[in-house]
């Protein structure tokens, strides 16, 4: 399959506009919840910390 | 290691279960990568140009696997989730709810992928068939789960009450399927249906396959992380996440 | 577990819960009103052009019989959740299977039936002949006892959760949607001549369906909310 040239791929034969949404959406999504379990997980070991300093150490 | 010999119900403990999924993480998220780099390049760059739809046919490689992802991830729910209760296994329901919101994100993109096929090919962003209602009856479903679970706060009723909404919620999609499509044939209105996919060249099938199984890896490798920030948050206050090393 | 034992349970759950309800008549009444007013939304909405409104008709009557069981949902359980009969019932040696049929029955006397018997009247707003307003009716009374039954499941999973009557909505929505499929298209099959009989069968065994299932799940989810 030869594209020709960059914009010819860009393009998708007039469905540019179309195609690339689906794709970026799709990209954006998955980036976005590994993000954000990167975040929650971060957050978790915060309150982990929180709980630890507020008891005073493990027993 | 011999199968009999492993201990399965090591894992209907909590802690057992947490390094566990630690491990295998890492090569869930590889074999992610691996099949959607693949599948992507086949489908972009391998995979001809389809003769009626033109270029628009490409948006099947994410359209299709993440319709498939959404339908079988509920499943999967519903398949922990009836463990859960039939066991009262923790570890279980902790994994029904951990593969929600995965499952909601690919019926999410499954709907808007399918609006963006749907205009260029047939001229509508919208076609009441049995497909698209099917999920979007799903992503209400997945809302539904999603929002009991947050409501309830004993931990233990909302995840024994959402695995039942669940189950309930699995027999419900064949229904609603069959019955829309019986919708559908008496009403003889868009006779259209988006699940009409171009005649596929080979190339084309590998590319959606591969990019299937990379959707699937990814939503275990998605699962499994979200499953341990669920573990982490309802076990603060254990002995064994306070003594845990912060990695 | 004697079989007249269980069938006086459900009797007696049955008698007790329409006790209940004719002391609080306008409970009764409110779910009446919502379904005539619901229904008269539409041709306020959509105008007052006599093929539009019989088309839409069956449509609007099923899905405002639809939303008015709904509503009168939360209400199925939640006075024996807060008064403490509910723990009771649960403990109770009648299974509680039957405790749940006897309490579905009872809503769909108070919230089902007054929709079925007002149907035809709202049907003439909509220019419904009268074999269409037959099969309405029909169609109503075998859609609103599977409602009831499939409502029962959300009600009881939602029991003493702040904003239980939204989530009662989101939950039981995708569920009522096969029913409202096949009660709709009876009326709609009927008036354009194609014939009721396929659907009402389908409502028939989506009942039969409920009847044997729903019991099940509404059970199991008291249970949860009990313990």
């Amino acid at each position: 399959m030869g594209w020709g040239s960059l914009s010819g791929f860009l393009a998708m034969g007039g469905y540019g506009m179309y195609v690339w949404p689906s794709f970026g959406a799709t990209a954006l999504c998955m980036v976005w919840e590994v993000l954000a379990l990167r975040h929650r997980r971060a957050v978790a070991f915060k309150e982990i910390a929180q709980y630890r300093r507020a008891e005073g150490g493990p027993q | 290691m011999e199968l009999e010999r492993i201990n399965w119900f090591r894992f209907s403990s909590v802690q057992a279960v947490y390094p566990l999924a630690g491990t295998l993480i890492p090569w869930f998220a590889a074999l992610a990568m691996l099949c959607m780099t693949a599948g992507l390049y086949i489908g972009l760059f391998a995979a001809p140009t389809d003769y009626q739809q033109g270029d628009a046919y490409r948006i099947i490689f994410v359209h299709v696997p993440a319709a498939w992802m959404s339908m079988f991830l509920y499943v999967v729910m519903a398949g922990w989730a009836g463990l859960g209760l039939g066991l009262n296994a923790r570890p279980s329901l902790m994994m029904a709810q951990a593969v929600a919101p995965t499952g909601a994100m690919f019926t999410f993109l499954a709907l808007l992928t399918g609006a963006l096929w749907g205009k260029p090919t047939w001229g509508t962003w919208w076609v009441w068939d049995a497909r698209l209602t099917s999920e979007l009856i799903l992503l209400f479903q997945y809302l539904g789960f999603i929002l009991l679970q947050a409501a309830i706060d004993d931990r233990r009723r909302a995840d024994r009450a959402s695995a039942v909404l669940a189950l309930v919620g699995v027999v419900n999609v064949p229904i609603i399927y069959y019955s829309v499509r019986w919708w559908n044939t008496l009403h003889q209105g868009a006779s259209v249906s988006m699940t009409a996919t171009p005649k596929m060249a080979a190339t084309m099938v590998t590319a959606m396959l591969l990019m299937a199984l990379g959707f699937w890896m990814y939503s275990i490798a998605v699962t499994l992380t979200r499953m341990r920030c669920v573990i982490l948050e309802r076990e603060r206050q254990t002995s064994w996440v306070q003594e845990m090393k912060v990695s | 577990m004697n079989r007249s034992g269980m069938l006086a349970a459900l009797r007696g759950i049955v008698w007790r819960d329409l006790l209940l309800a004719l002391r609080r008549r306008s409970d009764v009444a409110t779910t009446v009103f919502f379904f005539a007013i619901v229904t008269s939304l539409f041709p306020l909405g959509v105008g007052p052009e006599p093929v539009v409104l019989r088309t839409i008709g069956p449509g609007v009557l099923w899905v405002a019989a639809l939303l008015s069981c709904m509503l009168s949902l939360g209400r199925l359980f939640a006075a024996d959740y807060l008064d403490g009969v509910l723990e009771q019932m649960v403990l109770t040696p009648e299974p509680l299977v039957m405790l749940v049929i006897g309490k579905a029955f009872a809503h769909w006397i108070v919230a089902g039936l007054p929709v079925v018997l007002l149907s035809p009247l709202l049907g003439l707003q909509f220019g419904l002949g009268s074999d269409s307003l037959g099969v309405m009716a029909l169609s109503l009374l075998l859609g609103t006892p599977t409602l009831s039954l499939i409502g029962s499941i959300a009600a009881a999973l939602t029991l003493g959760v702040r904003g239980s009557s939204l989530l009662i909505a989101l939950l039981v929505l995708p569920l009522f949607i096969p029913v409202l499929i096949f009660g709709a298209g009876a009326v709609t099959s009927s008036a354009s001549g194609i014939g009721a009989e396929a659907h009402l069968s389908l409502l028939g065994a989506s009942l039969v369906f409920a009847l044997a299932f729903a019991p099940w799940a509404t059970a199991a989810a008291l249970r949860i909310a009990v313990e």
